[in-house]
């Protein structure tokens, strides 16, 4: 009786124990990783290799040079080599992480017959209207031509000459070594024309270590998709003035010239508006000297601060707004001039801030209160420097005229697309390698699809743009930069990335321990027992022998 | 003797006069590079000015938002680069027994609501969620303009908060927490992005410095009213209103930026020694271990004012108007102009008429008058 007992009670404990194991090995091997799986925060695959990849990416960015040579330009065995190619790369020294290497390839070939004819009038303005009409450049090419030792279509002391529509004219020269002279000389007015180290730098301002305050100078508008300008005219003093203000015939006239000169590097759009009885919040000061009055230089940024909340501007788009001011000063106040740091009036009346826009100050008397439209020319002039295209570097000797009607040339267009894509492709890199610095920081943030697939076209869109930049299509590269930046900021940006708060690690304990202790508890304990009594059976042999 | 001394004393004199115009050079080339070393870089200034509790005992909150919000327009910082959050609305509340007026002192001397607020988020839009999202910027795309926190990487940006808080956390609207890991990581993000050039932090609420000691973003500089373990105090009482206006902290630093103007070079280590101890019976603190530049030379209108960089506009373009296609338009424009007529009144009440024909319907009356 008592050996079935214990026989049944060891098939109880064996069978107790098989049940124990089998608890325990469905919580391990099939509740652990189902719970691991069901709690975790949802992240859709990412290319983490790309992004990081990104950061070591080398620009190569080309200009195409086309090199016209005349019959007289160069010597008759040097003209027999024609056509070739020769190719000048350099290295852009700046502090950054990505690589940027300039690359000039210059294209070498005869003048064909009406490029002859062309550069055989006495006119340099004829010449350019001649050469120009067959094609119209495409953006970031440049083309050179190369007239002989003593062509009169320049002037005599002048060895070449930079021309408003990307075309410039260099001499020749009859010598053994004519085309490395002629080569250095078209190097020198090309990269006037194009790339310099400080173009770049200005554009990468933001993102160089260096020192942020000398930059101050050079601190033009952030790349972005389109801008807002607002043009306002400030009476503070209706009753003794009546300001007719012919700004639509002014907007055609000279703003929209430029700005469509300008449209290949974002959206504009043009408003304004007249604001009465807007007061600068600075009195101006007398000066007996001049019978006039003035505002010194270390007031002017106090101007700004109580203008700018009447003028309404944040209200209209979201994209960055510069607003140019017209102040009309009153009767008591007038005629009023802006002095510089020394004292001296400044000629153009005028003041801008970078990234906000410009105000200009109507300086004539009270029997003319018409604002002048020369105002107009300035305020061209304020957008160059806001923009940041900054008057070109010539070489010694050189020709130059200045922009026509537009405002701009078109080879200062290609340098602000070429600034701009190199600033979004840094501002794209640098969003997408702090998304993913970010995510590897902050375990909580749940990446959805659609966020995923934001930040593989902006990779594609990155990878895009230097490919087309190394190939010398500038207007595509702007374009697929500033597909990569919306990408990479959208992603960046998602609403979606919020949406788990963030759980401190003693709410997690709370939460989960009396979910799970009841539970463990005993599987562990009898585990525990289990294992005890292994160890006591495999010691028990030893005791008996 | 004297002649050789008199010459000496000449010569070097006259060697002193030669290096000075150089010394002077010198030094005010040190003099411009110091200054501009020490100078912030930024070009614009936001601020986030959080109230997190409501119901009308917390009418003091309340006050303390809206008057650091009166400083910093004053002070420059336009209501488009504010945003304000007022988790309840005190000048509108049935209790207020003075409506449409927030006070800050007692005897109602200060009305801190004034004319112009404009609030951001008001009463149930104050949550911890839209805290964030104006923080990290990851707001839905319908959100208005006003609502939204549009800084740069070279924006200085002033977050003040207060409310009730404890070891750790900050009570938003009775029901809500944030803590200050998830406040340090907001910072962090918003660093990621470079959505700031440097951030000041100040929070007036019990156990206040307990939310700065997590961060770990650079360029934070941070400021709080108690430290852990002790409470932050309310100020006085008002008898007609019948709650506490403000709080001891921020009633020291109202009264503190009230001496302050646009062009004054306070620095940051007077306000650090804005209400000591024996004033706020709690202790004060600051964290400045993150921020680059030393408090001395910091400007309080670096964060609670906005002044621009300007330059004179020295270079001009002459332009020769495109005459030729634009004339045409123009000259339509002026064409339409003539054709029209000028515009005159047409009678809209013939009074005489009136008049006459009610006295001719009533001849009776013709006699009365």
């Amino acid at each position: 009786m008592a050996a079935t007992g214990a026989a049944a009670t060891d098939l109880e404990v064996v069978r107790g124990k098989r049940a124990a194991l089998f608890f325990a090995t469905v919580v391990i091997v099939l509740g652990l990783p189902l719970w691991w799986k069901t709690t975790e925060t949802y992240r859709a695959p990412l290319p983490y290799s790309q992004i990081s990849g990104l950061n070591s990416l080398k620009l190569r960015l080309m200009v195409p040079v086309t090199v016209v040579f005349t019959q007289e330009s160069v010597p008759l065995d040097d003209q027999e080599k024609l056509p070739f190619t020769v190719v000048h790369e350099r290295e852009i020294p700046l502090k950054y992480k990505l690589k940027i290497k300039c690359r000039f390839q210059k294209a070498y070939r005869r003048a064909l017959d009406h490029e002859e004819a062309a550069l055989s009038l006495g006119n340099i303005q004829e010449a350019e209207a001649m050469l120009a009409e067959p094609s119209e450049q495409a953006e970031g090419s440049l083309t050179v031509y190369v007239i002989s030792e003593r062509c009169s279509l320049l002037p005599q002391d002048m060895m070449s000459y930079i021309g408003p529509k990307r075309m410039a004219v260099v001499r020749g020269i009859t010598h053994r070594e004519a085309f490395n002279i002629i080569g250095r000389r078209i190097i020198q007015v090309v990269q006037a024309m194009s790339l310099t180290e400080d173009v770049l730098a200005a554009a990468l301002a933001d993102h160089l270590p260096e020192d942020k305050w000398s930059s101050d100078k050079r601190r033009p508008l952030k790349s972005s998709l389109g801008y807002e300008i607002t043009f306002s005219l400030l009476n503070p003093d209706p009753k003794s003035h009546d300001v007719h203000w012919d700004i639509e015939g002014a907007v055609q006239r000279y703003v929209q010239p430029f700005l469509s000169a300008l449209s290949a590097a974002g959206n504009f759009s043009v408003d304004s508006q007249i604001l009465y009885y807007a007061v600068l919040g600075v009195n101006p000061r007398f000066d007996s000297a001049s019978s006039s009055y003035y505002l010194a230089a270390h007031s002017l940024p106090h101007v700004i601060n109580p203008v700018e909340s009447r003028l309404g501007s944040s209200a209209a788009s979201l994209y960055p707004v510069l607003n140019f001011l017209l102040y009309v000063p009153e009767l008591a106040h007038s005629p009023l001039y802006i002095q510089d740091k020394d004292g001296a009036p400044v000629a153009t009346n005028a003041f801008h801030s970078p990234r906000w826009g410009g105000i200009m100050v109507n300086g004539h008397t009270v029997q003319s209160p018409e604002p002048k439209v020369q105002g107009q020319t300035d305020w061209v002039g304020e957008v160059r420097l806001l923009f940041g295209i900054a008057q070109p570097q010539l070489p010694p000797k050189c020709l130059f005229f200045g922009p026509k009607s537009e405002g701009i040339m078109t080879w200062e267009l290609d340098r602000l697309l070429w600034a701009r894509s190199v600033e979004n492709l840094a501002t794209a890199t640098t969003t997408l390698t702090s998304l993913a610095q970010l995510l590897g920081k902050i375990s909580n943030i749940v990446i959805k699809d659609d966020v995923a697939s934001e930040v593989y076209r902006a990779v594609a869109a990155v990878q895009k743009a230097a490919e087309e930049l190394s190939s010398g299509h500038l207007a595509s590269a702007f374009a697929a930069s500033q597909e990569a930046v919306t990408s990479s900021e959208r992603a960046f940006f998602d609403p979606s990335l919020l949406h788990l708060l963030y759980f401190p690690d003693d709410q997690k304990f709370a939460i989960y321990i009396p979910l799970f202790l009841p539970m463990a508890v005993p599987i562990l304990l009898s585990l525990f027992k289990i294992f005890l009594e292994t160890r006591k059976s495999w010691k028990k042999p030893e005791k008996t022998d | 003797m004297v002649d050789t001394c008199f010459l000496s004393r000449g010569l070097t004199t006259l060697a002193g006069l030669l290096l000075l115009p150089f010394g002077s050079l010198a030094a005010s080339q040190i003099e411009d590079q110091a200054e501009q070393f020490f100078r912030s870089g930024h070009t614009n200034n936001w601020a986030v000015l959080v109230c997190t509790s409501r119901f009308w005992f917390n009418y003091r909150h309340v006050a303390n938002t809206l008057s650091v919000y009166r400083s910093v327009k004053r002070l420059g910082i336009p209501d488009s680069h504010i945003v304000l959050m007022l988790a309840d609305d005190m000048a509108c509340n049935p209790r207020n027994p003075k409506p449409a007026t927030v006070y800050s002192h007692k005897n109602m001397e200060l009305n801190v609501y004034g004319d112009d607020v404009e609030v951001d988020y008001r009463s149930y839009e104050v949550t911890v969620e839209n805290f964030l999202r104006v923080l990290t910027g990851r707001i839905p795309s319908s959100t208005p303009r006003s609502k939204r926190l549009l800084s740069d990487d070279r924006s200085n940006i002033l977050i003040y908060m207060t409310g009730h808080g404890g070891n750790g956390f900050l009570k938003f609207q009775d029901s809500e927490e944030i803590t200050n890991i998830e406040l340090a990581d907001a910072f962090e993000q918003m660093w990621q992005k470079r959505r700031y050039n440097e951030l000041l932090f100040i929070i007036d609420t019990c156990q206040g410095a307990s939310m700065y000691e997590r961060f770990y973003s650079p360029n934070i500089m941070a400021l709080a009213s108690s430290q852990v373990g002790e409470d932050s105090l309310s100020h006085q009482p008002d008898p007609a209103v019948g709650v506490h206006l403000m709080d001891r902290y921020t009633f020291y630093v109202l009264e503190f930026l009230e001496e302050i103007n646009p062009a004054s070079q306070t620095n940051m280590n007077d306000l650090f020694q804005v209400c000591p101890r024996s004033l706020c019976v709690s202790t004060p603190g600051h964290r400045t271990d993150l921020f680059q530049r030393d408090p001395k030379n910091v400007l309080i209108t670096d964060f609670f004012g906005s002044v621009r960089k300007v330059e004179i506009t020295t270079e001009t373009i002459s332009l020769q108007p495109d005459s030729g296609v634009v004339e045409s338009s123009y000259k339509k424009d002026q064409m339409v102009e003539e054709l029209m007529e000028p515009l005159k009144y047409a009678e809209q009440l013939p009074v005489a008429q009136i008049i006459h024909q009610r006295l001719c319907a009533y001849p009776d009356k013709l006699d009365s008058m």
